[in-house]
């Protein structure tokens, strides 16, 4: 199919047309009777992703993407759309840093409006100790090029009045800041990818959900699906958030849990907020969107679940930390609410690695940090689908890290995933 | 969630502190065992994520400080079944 190059002038020309000239963002796909080189299970972002780069930048354009439903119709939908690069740990900041800059050039290389919108984030700070912790984590950011800003409180207090500066448990003492971070449409991430590499050839194959592999001595030679065997020379597992559920098909146990983090979006206010702000000390965090409404979400619910919806103690603590910050938002009505199943890896950090079944390959254990990461582990997994190394930022996302005691713990907690 | 306690009856779950598996119970016992590491790892750090039936611990934080051992369903969060986790631990031959 030959790509519709979208562009303000082909907007224009439709209008004065009728629209008849539009079509199809991508071709969908029935699967091929001979097989494909590669195929990814897993139609979101990071599956979508890993096709394009494939294509893009490896020349591998024999690739099918199988998703179960739809694409785009997972965690990729179910985020509150935040970018961002500042992380502490050398295995992590180069890797998310490397994900902001593919952010940054996304809808150019993609020729598709993902909104990405470079509006900045900040976390506050509400303790001499905190300070020192997010001066350090400042430090890190720096070292990797994703740059950050210290606000004292003055100068939070000027850009967003009405945060409650005084609040007694938790007095805003400033902020640490990342202009570059911001927000992206993300069902316009996986429309955008999927687009990007149905053009370059890949297949894209929807209700085809993969309930088995064909392993002979070791070796991954294809996936059982609802839609008959299909054979591939390599097989990429991504499918956060159902990862333990596709591995046991294969015979491996994760060092993983899934949890359920919900989000939560209000009425549509008018613009207040051109930034996204965390509470971290209350696990809070809200943005707005173009439409109006905040965005909001907190912590997981911290027990395991594989339904896409949680319980009421969690909202009452989401909503309660943000009245706490922000207690201008207590007469805003709540929208929607919504859940989606986390990969919760035993130390926070994801994992993009090879198994111990030759050919079959895993990207996972995202938590609840995927979507940022969505283009660099793109990027990276093809990188790894193709050369079978690991990508440059990429090397520390291993499956054997806890065997070795390699962990990439953020925070330093342990094997708690309900911590992370 | 409503998890009802065999000794205080229906408890509602924020009482609780979540902890994972019940299988956390078995803890490998051969620790001073060099070869033990493997079960430490597998004990540590590998789940098996149940969709389904899953037995877990909870911890009743806010109640009487018990350890139950709750078989719940993963996808619908219906709780079949709630155990005193001290029953369940005596029951596989553990002093407690």
């Amino acid at each position: 199919m030959s790509r519709t190059k979208y562009s303000a002038f082909k907007v224009f020309k439709e209008a004065l047309t009728g629209h008849k000239g539009w079509e199809p963002a991508w071709r969908d796909a029935e699967p091929k009777a001979d097989g494909y080189d590669v195929i990814i299970v897993g139609g979101g972002g990071h599956g979508l992703a890993t096709a394009y780069y494939l294509a893009k930048k490896h020349g591998i354009t024999n690739v099918a993407v199988l998703e179960k439903g739809w694409i785009g119709g997972g965690n990729v939908g179910r985020n509150t759309t935040i970018i961002r690069s500042n992380y502490l740990l050398p295995g992590n900041e180069p890797f998310y840093e490397h994900s902001m800059q593919l952010w940054e050039n996304l809808e150019q290389d993609l020729n598709y409006n993902a909104m990405v919108s470079q509006r900045g984030i900040m976390n506050l700070i509400h303790s001499d100790a905190q300070r020192d912790a997010f001066i350090r984590r400042g430090n890190a950011m720096l070292f990797a090029d994703a740059g950050c800003e210290y606000l004292n409180k003055k100068e939070v207090k000027e850009r967003y009045p009405f945060l409650d500066m005084d609040n007694a448990r938790f007095p805003i003492q400033g902020a640490l800041a990342q202009p570059r971070g911001g927000t992206v449409r993300h069902d316009a991430v996986a429309w955008g990818y999927a687009r990007g590499a149905s053009d370059l050839g890949v297949d894209i194959i929807q209700n085809c959900e993969v309930t088995g592999f064909n392993i002979e001595n070791g070796k991954c030679l294809g996936v059982k699906t609802s839609k008959g065997e299909i054979k591939a020379g390599r097989v990429g597992v991504c499918v956060a958030g159902s990862s333990s559920r596709v591995m046991a098909a294969a015979g491996i146990n994760l060092p993983i849990e899934s949890h359920v983090l919900q989000a939560f979006v209000s009425e549509g206010l008018k613009p207040h907020m051109d930034n996204v702000i965390t509470f971290g000390a209350g696990h809070f965090y809200c943005s707005q969107s173009d439409k109006g409404g905040l965005v909001f979400g907190g912590d997981i619910d911290a027990y395991n679940t594989y339904a896409q919806r949680g319980n009421l103690p969690v909202v009452e603590d989401v909503c309660s930390g943000g009245m706490a910050i922000m207690p201008c938002v207590g007469r805003a009505r709540l929208l929607r609410m919504w859940g989606g199943i986390m990969d919760m890896s035993m130390d926070g950090s994801p994992f993009i690695d090879k198994t111990e079944i030759d050919e079959l390959y895993f990207n996972g254990g995202w938590c609840y940090g995927g979507f940022k990461a969505t283009p660099a582990s793109g990027d990276c997994y093809a990188h790894l689908l193709a050369t079978g190394h690991s990508h440059e930022v990429a090397t520390e996302f291993r499956l054997d890290r806890f065997r070795r005691g390699a962990m990439i713990d953020e925070k330093g907690v342990g094997a708690q995933p309900n911590l992370h | 969630m409503i998890i009802n306690h065999p000794l205080l009856g229906p408890r509602d779950s924020e009482e609780f502190v979540y902890l994972g598996s019940a299988d956390l119970i078995n803890r490998p016992t051969n620790w001073e065992d060099e070869a033990s590491a493997e079960d430490f790892y597998q004990y540590l750090y590998i789940r098996e994520n149940i969709a389904g039936d899953n037995r877990e611990l909870w911890y009743h934080e806010q109640g009487d400080q018990s350890w139950l051992v709750v078989t719940r369903c993963t996808l619908t969060h219906e709780i079949k079944s709630v155990e005193l986790a001290q029953d369940v631990s005596r029951a596989q031959g553990r002093s407690k």
